[in-house]
């Protein structure tokens, strides 16, 4: 802590280093902010490498963000508080696109939920709202009167021009247009309705011939305003929108915000209810992989291996729904431990489908990855190198795929993870394939960490109690956690009250999203479905 | 065998009795082309039920089994929906060869219908140059599927019809050359000269190692060129919503999803005629009583049979093969299949002229 | 009149006012025999061929994988043949949330679908919002956008819950009328003519002559 901050005051003396949560929060005035971000990633001893993401906030009479880094070197991480310039019409903040690549999407979104905009970043168009959206949603004063921004009939309104807005050498800010796509481009529009783009993504293909030129990704043809409606819902009501976001990692998302509303409030749980936890992690996660396999293949055209594959995730969702009652919106963890007692036959159903695994995925491995034609489809196919994994953020199994062990349940251990034996599978390949691998390779360990827990849940109570209503003390709290497709951020900031003052969540799905448009650069268009497919994003997780 | 020529005869010669002849000719043709419709319709429906059912069992499913016993009514049923669907016309396009392009891909396969050996004396027309008439009426269907993607004013279309284009041009070589190699063992053209000369053994064993790298060959090729997985790229799902028909709607969309299913047939049943005699029952040489028993089945049975077993093989391959990339496509065409099919038939022709072969 | 669907021999599988009433209506004024038989026969074809749009937002989507997966397995009733073309298809699934920004998407799809065309509204979301229904983004249930023929709650409904509601609009298109009267057709029509888009002529696929009028104009 204490080099930290000489170390800070060495490069920007108007810096500030307090501790929040546990980590650092250093505090900068704007104009200091960019030389600080540089400072921060490229000194040897920091090497803030990964940007987590950026929250907007707004206190009414001050608006900015908070960057959250991490240093895949050195196992640290910082948040960086920055305020704003200008007034609340115009507020503006430094770019710091030019230092983490994944920094020009989330700086879209804060813009599209703020109205902050962002100087020198080349594309400050709304990402997730229309171009025609008034108003800045996540803002405290937004009207969210129907009749400012009533349910649109007319197609929408297209730009093919960015807004920009960027600083010249005398320090002066202008606005400026920069070109998308050129008159000579044949621009193909692939999405909303696509059936290979996994819901409902929209992108902007600009190709020649066969081969790929550019691509243009739209967001928000499912974004519900998930962070906005959190704010009006009490604590454990607001568990319940994180089922829906990424639909395959709801007990994953729902056991990371759990910890984190236990830890803002001091609540200890049993360890019954945590052993619960990482199983029903473990086995959503199964599911998930399975589902991820079948629908890839599909897109490739192997249809058979989606009915393979979602044979194992039947199984699981039947486990699943013997102790929590549901199919998909589960809503089984909540603050204190876990809804209800597990079924009966809990660990007879696990250890049978254990027994199954293996055979399964013998029969995965037979069916596709030796298959010549999938090997051709998926081998070399949009690789990501390590450093621009990092740089765009790509977690999870796509990161991994890359040789980044970023796997939260070894990088930032939570719950009962660090008494648990399982390996973070990493390959170096980069490719299409090797996320597929990972991913498949992943199933394997899951089923090893249930094999270590399934005949030692512990007895005890499953749930302890909490008060009826929930109130967390004033501060500020990060929590990261492993979904099924890689870090789970959130970002907590209460005032004291029963509702959380803002409440945001950094999912992987966006950053996986983002890097599709480097990937696909200079491949064909089939190799878009495979990329977009190995990334396995889920829309709704990205647009929130 | 029984001859069922002699039933086209009797009928022939009943209608001359009464009728001049240009009015015989007239209504044999009426006749056979209404019997080829009903066979067209008749097939198509089979096929659309036998590949469902088929891809249900590979997927441990059970496949259509509610509407009329086993399901069998359920083709049916989608095509009285699909005759009275609404047939969508579309802003900015040429009018004309968007209505016209189904009809060709239909025309393309219905000519095609005209010179496979049914049966026994089943044959439409016989004429002497029987194959290459087959290869060159089978080329139209790629017009049709042309001038589809091109008339309907969209990008997916568009990509997809010169997919399709480059797709069939090329595999057309190596069906080519895999039908040469026959003919050359063959010795005639003729369909019905090819199905006589199997008659004491089929082609596959008789023209042995060349004849069965044809056969691959010609597996290969025909399920390109029947645009089905994995070579299904001009309408690849995933990534062209529906490839060139994406426009089409109504009876429209039915006959190209009618002339999917009819060209997987021909295929086949090409195969079966160039390799596994056609119509002709399994002989072996020298055994005179179990080649009567085998002259006992219909003619007819045969030829359906060996085409559904072949058309099964390929509509195996689709399920089972994740799709090729367009460039693969090609480059397995022009660097692998081509060059092979060249030397085998070469070989074939040593095979022939120095009498290996049975 | 007994309206059954494919292979339900359950008695409570029968009870659904509304179609009662629909087929009251029919019966009203007596049919045709020719004309009743051909109805008949096509409505035997357009009910057990329902194809589906594959169309999916979100969580109700993957649910609509999994009935075709080998466990509830939609092949059984003719259903699997999902086109990815909304010219091809006759019924769009609307399985999950639809936003502001979807909803002109939503809406041009369904135009573009070929008469006939039918709707399902899939899950809390598309029937009225759902959980979501207070927020600034989310379409308050896609009857606002399009007319909707069978309402399937759930968040997000089984697999079962979805045969059954396919099954339901497989009854309800029993009772339609080809020839003559049109009796769901014409309250689609009048949804249409409440709820115009630009560009879009929705009387155009009936009356030849606005066709020749709108293209006189362009």
């Amino acid at each position: 802590m204490a080099t930290l901050q000489e170390k800070i005051a060495k490069i920007c003396p108007a810096a500030t280093v307090a501790e929040v949560d546990g980590a650092p929060m250093i505090t900068v005035d704007e104009a200091h902010w960019h030389d600080l971000a540089k400072a921060l990633r490229d000194d040897e001893d920091l090497s803030m490498d990964y940007l987590v993401t950026i929250v907007g906030y707004d206190h009414v009479d001050t608006m900015g963000c908070v960057y959250y880094l991490m240093s895949t070197r050195h196992n640290t991480n910082l948040g960086v508080t920055v305020a704003a310039t200008g007034d609340r019409t115009q507020p503006m903040l430094h770019s710091v696109t030019d230092l983490w690549n994944i920094a020009g999407l989330y700086e879209r979104e804060v813009f599209d939920f703020f109205g902050i905009i962002f100087i020198n970043n080349p594309d400050m168009r709304r990402l997730f709202l229309s171009i025609d959206w008034k108003g800045y949603p996540l803002r405290k004063d937004y009207d969210a009167s129907p009749n400012i921004n009533p349910v649109p009939v007319d197609n929408e309104r297209q730009s093919d021009f960015t807004q920009s807005w960027v600083e010249g050498p005398d320090g002066k800010v202008e606005e400026k247009q920069l070109e998308v796509f050129g008159p000579d481009d044949f621009v193909v529009n692939i999405g909303p309705q696509h059936p290979a783009t996994h819901g409902v993504l929209r992108f902007r293909t600009a190709v020649d011939g066969e081969t790929i030129k550019k691509i243009d990704v739209y967001m928000g043809y499912i974004h519900r305003g998930i962070e906005k409606l959190c704010e009006t819902q009490g604590y454990p009501q607001t568990l319940h929108y994180l089922d829906r976001m990424d639909y395959f990692s709801a007990l994953n998302y729902h056991h990371g915000l759990c910890i984190l509303y236990e830890r803002a409030a001091g609540i200890e749980i049993s360890r019954r209810a945590q052993v619960i936890r990482v199983m029903m992690d473990e086995l959503s996660r199964i599911a998930s992989h399975c589902l991820f396999m079948g629908t890839f293949c599909m897109d490739l055209g192997a249809t058979s291996m989606l009915f393979y594959t979602l044979r194992v995730r039947e199984q699981i969702l039947d486990i699943l729904e013997r102790t929590c009652g549901a199919r998909m919106t589960f809503n089984y963890d909540c603050v204190g431990g876990v809804m209800q007692d597990l079924d009966a036959n809990f660990q007879h159903d696990v250890k049978e489908l254990l027994k199954v695994l293996p055979a399964n995925i013998k029969e995965y491995n037979k069916v596709f990855v030796g298959n010549v034609i999938a090997k051709n489809r998926m081998e070399g196919v949009g690789v990501l190198s390590r450093e621009d994994a990092i740089s765009y953020g790509v977690t999870g199994p796509n990161g991994r795929a890359s040789g980044w062990a970023c796997d939260i349940r070894k990088w930032r251990p939570y719950s009962i993870y660090p008494e648990l034996q399982f390996d973070e599978i990493t390959r170096t390949e980069g490719d299409s394939m090797a996320r597929f691998k990972v991913r498949l390779a992943e199933i394997e360990q899951s089923a090893r960490i249930l094999e270590q827990l399934v005949d030692n849940i512990p007895e005890g109570e499953y749930l302890v109690k909490v008060p009826k209503v929930l109130k967390l003390p004033v501060g500020q709290w990060f929590q990261l956690v492993e979904g099924c497709r890689g870090v789970f951020g959130m970002h907590l900031e209460s005032d004291g009250g029963t509702k959380p003052a803002r409440l945001k969540f950094a999912t992987p799905s966006l950053p996986a999203a983002g890097v599709v448009d480097h990937l696909t650069r200079g491949e064909k268009i089939a190799d878009l479905i495979t990329i977009g497919g190995s990334m396995d994003y889920i829309v709704p997780d990205m647009d929130r | 065998m029984y001859d069922l020529s002699v039933i086209t005869d009797a009928i022939h010669s009943f209608l001359a009795g009464f009728m001049p002849s240009w009015l015989t000719v007239t209504v044999e043709c009426v006749l056979i082309g209404v019997g080829l419709l009903l066979a067209y319709a008749l097939l198509a429906l089979f096929y659309i039920y036998y590949e469902r059912k088929f891809c249900a069992a590979i997927q441990c499913r059970l496949g259509p089994n509610r509407v009329g016993p086993w399901g069998l009514l359920q083709s049916f049923a989608d095509m009285f929906k699909i005759l009275i669907k609404e047939l969508i016309s579309l802003n900015n396009t040429d009018k004309f060869l968007f209505a016209l392009a189904p009809y060709l891909v239909i025309l393309a396969s219905m000519l095609a219908f005209a010179v496979l050996p049914w049966g026994n004396g089943l044959q439409i027309i016989d004429f002497n140059i029987g194959i290459f008439f087959l290869l060159a009426v089978s080329s139209i269907g790629v017009l049709g599927i042309l001038l589809a993607g091109w008339s309907s004013n969209n990008k997916f279309t568009l990509i997809g019809a010169m997919r399709s284009g480059a797709q069939m041009v090329s595999y057309e070589l190596s069906i080519s050359l895999s039908v040469i190699t026959m003919v050359c063992l063959a010795g005639t053209m003729s369909v019905g000269g090819i199905v006589n000369e199997q008659a004491d053994c089929w082609f596959i064993f008789k023209g042995h190692i060349p004849a069965i790298i044809a056969f691959i060959i010609y597996m290969i090729a025909g399920t390109a060129e029947t645009n089905r997985g994995p070579f299904d790229l001009p309408e690849a799902e995933s990534e062209l919503t529906a490839g060139y028909h994406t426009e089409y709607s109504g009876i429209h969309f039915g006959f190209f999803y009618l002339a999917e299913y009819l060209n997987l047939f021909i295929v086949a049943g090409v195969a079966s005629l160039l390799f596994f005699g056609g119509w002709m029952p399994f002989h072996v040489p020298g055994w005179d009583t179990f080649n009567h028993i085998m002259d006992y089945i219909p003619s007819v049975v045969w030829f359906l049979g060996k085409a559904i077993v072949l058309s099964g093989i390929i509509i195996w391959f689709k399920w089972t093969f994740p799709r090729l990339r367009i460039d693969q496509v090609l480059a397995m065409e022009w660097k692998y299949l081509m060059p092979i099919g060249l030397f085998n038939l070469a070989l074939m022709t040593c095979c022939v002229v120095f009498g290996w072969h049975l | 009149m007994e309206v059954t669907a494919q292979g339900v021999p359950y008695e409570a599988f029968k009870d659904n006012e509304y179609i009662e009433s629909l087929v009251k209506e029919l019966q009203e004024n007596g049919t045709n025999v020719v004309v009743g038989s051909l109805d008949k026969l096509i409505n035997w074809g357009r009910s057990n061929s329902l194809w589906p749009l594959t169309f999916a937002t979100s969580c109700c989507g993957i649910e609509f994988v999994s009935l075709g997966a080998a466990r509830y397995d939609m092949a059984r009733f003719g259903w699997e043949v999902a086109r990815s073309s909304p010219r091809q298809a006759d019924f769009i699934m609307v399985a999950g949330t639809i936003v502001h920004r979807m909803a002109p998407v939503l809406r041009r799809l369904y135009d573009q679908m070929a008469e006939p065309k039918y709707v399902i509204a899939t899950g809390a979301c598309a029937v009225s919002g759902g959980p979501f229904r207070n927020s600034y983004h989310v379409v308050q249930g896609v009857d606002q956008i399009i007319p909707v023929d069978v309402y399937l709650p759930g968040c997000p409904p089984r697999p079962e819950a979805m045969i059954y509601a396919i099954m339901q609009l497989s009854r309800k298109v029993k009772v339609e009328r080809f020839f003559g009267g049109v009796n769901r057709q014409q309250k689609q029509q009048e949804f249409l003519r409440e709820h115009p888009v630009e560009g879009v002529n929705d009387k155009a696929q009936f009356n030849s002559e606005t066709v020749a009028e709108a293209e006189k104009q362009a």
